[in-house]
């Protein structure tokens, strides 16, 4: 049990660092985002699920595993829809995409008047 | 062998707390810092979690639920400022 | 259809109310049914997103495999985008495509977008209509049938089952 929990917690940290090496290493807002918030919410929910198979000598007594799952769900829920307001933002101010871009429907929608720009509701 | 796997995992935390801290310095725009935040939160998130294992006092985890619920408000307020909705 | 939507919210706070305090004490137990039936019937009679879940066994069952699949693909993302940031080129191909959907109800839209953002490589940049434009951070197809293909129809066909 001990160990499983390790293991998770491991993969789970380690996760966290590969996006964190992302967010360093991308070269624009988009792809930050990308690699930033959402490789870390895989690696947040490992690492709990590790901490609380970690602590299963205490599972009777003391309220470990709600806690755990609530934290959780509450990342799993709250995680996407932060982020994608964030990218909405950053379209919205007009932050150019990288040069490695290679195909933008969203824009060539706008410019055909199909919709219109993203905005405030 | 279990404390040395706590070591090691919090070292990668800490890792990832300055990669933040150094996107939330240098990025280039307002967009760029709020991930780095984003990010950092949910670094000290995890670390709160290894905290309260490591003192074994589930009553820490209620901080993170807490944190977490902030720091998600904080970041949807501030991506509404961006845009002119505030 | 307003108790339905109240009974919903009700269960859903309940929930988190148990997973709070992790207790089958009376007291407590009473307490909370209380304050969660209270909260449900004074904000939740216009939560009109809850009244397209069917409670049905064949959508339990089915919402059961949309979460093993959805971890299964969020794992296998997962490791492609660490494959992709660890590489020293750092091969990326990033673009914005257009998909179609074909869900109508609201609450399938939003765990249909939620999961695309959740799963590292694509993520929903902006809803209109039937369209969703998705960030790709690896354009494999750029035109709208393949793209839809390849990103929106192995969540879909579980979710028609589940919300019709």
């Amino acid at each position: 049990m001990e160990i499983i929990g390790q293991i998770f917690l491991l993969i789970g940290s380690f996760s966290l660092m590969t996006a964190a090496v992302g967010l360093l290493r991308m070269p624009d807002v988009y792809n930050r985002v990308q690699t930033g918030t959402k490789a870390s919410t895989l690696g947040a929910i490992m690492s709990f699920i590790g901490l609380a198979f970690m602590t299963y000598e205490n599972w009777g007594e003391v309220n470990w595993v709600g806690r755990f799952l609530v934290l959780v769900i509450f990342i799993l829920i709250t995680n996407p829809v932060s982020s994608h307001v964030l990218m909405r933002a950053a379209y919205a101010m007009k932050i150019p995409l990288s040069k490695l871009t290679v195909v933008d429907k969203l824009k060539e929608d706008i410019n055909n008047k199909v919709l219109e720009e993203p905005k405030d509701e | 062998m279990g404390n040395i796997v706590i070591y090691i995992s919090i070292t990668m935390l800490i890792l990832t707390l300055l990669a933040g801290l150094i996107r939330f310095v240098k990025g280039p725009s307002i967009v760029d810092r709020v991930v780095g935040f984003d990010s950092m939160t949910i670094t000290s998130l995890v670390m709160i979690g290894v905290i309260a294992y490591l003192s074994n006092r589930a009553i820490y985890l209620d901080v993170a639920v807490v944190y977490g619920l902030l720091s998600f408000l904080g970041v949807i307020i501030v991506a509404k400022y961006i845009q002119g909705g505030l | 259809m307003k108790t339905k939507n109240i009974f919903i919210s009700f269960l859903v706070l309940l929930i988190g109310w148990f997973l709070l305090t992790w207790t089958l004490d009376m007291k407590s137990v009473l307490i909370g049914i209380g304050l969660t039936g209270m909260l449900a019937i004074l904000f939740c009679g216009s939560c009109t997103i809850f009244s397209e879940i069917k409670l049905t066994p064949k959508a339990f069952a089915y919402t059961f495999i949309y979460l093993i699949v959805f971890m299964g693909e969020l794992v296998k993302a997962n490791i492609d985008v660490t494959r992709r940031v660890l590489s020293p080129s750092l091969p990326i191909n990033p673009g914005i495509v257009k998909v179609e959907t074909r869900l109508k109800s609201k609450m399938a839209r939003l765990i249909l977008a939620n999961s695309i953002t959740l799963t590292p490589g694509t993520f929903t940049l902006e809803v209109h209509d039937d369209a969703f434009y998705i960030h790709w951070i690896d354009v494999k197809h750029a035109e709208e049938a393949q793209a839809t293909e390849d990103l929106v129809r192995k969540f879909e066909k579980i979710l028609e089952e589940m919300y019709g």
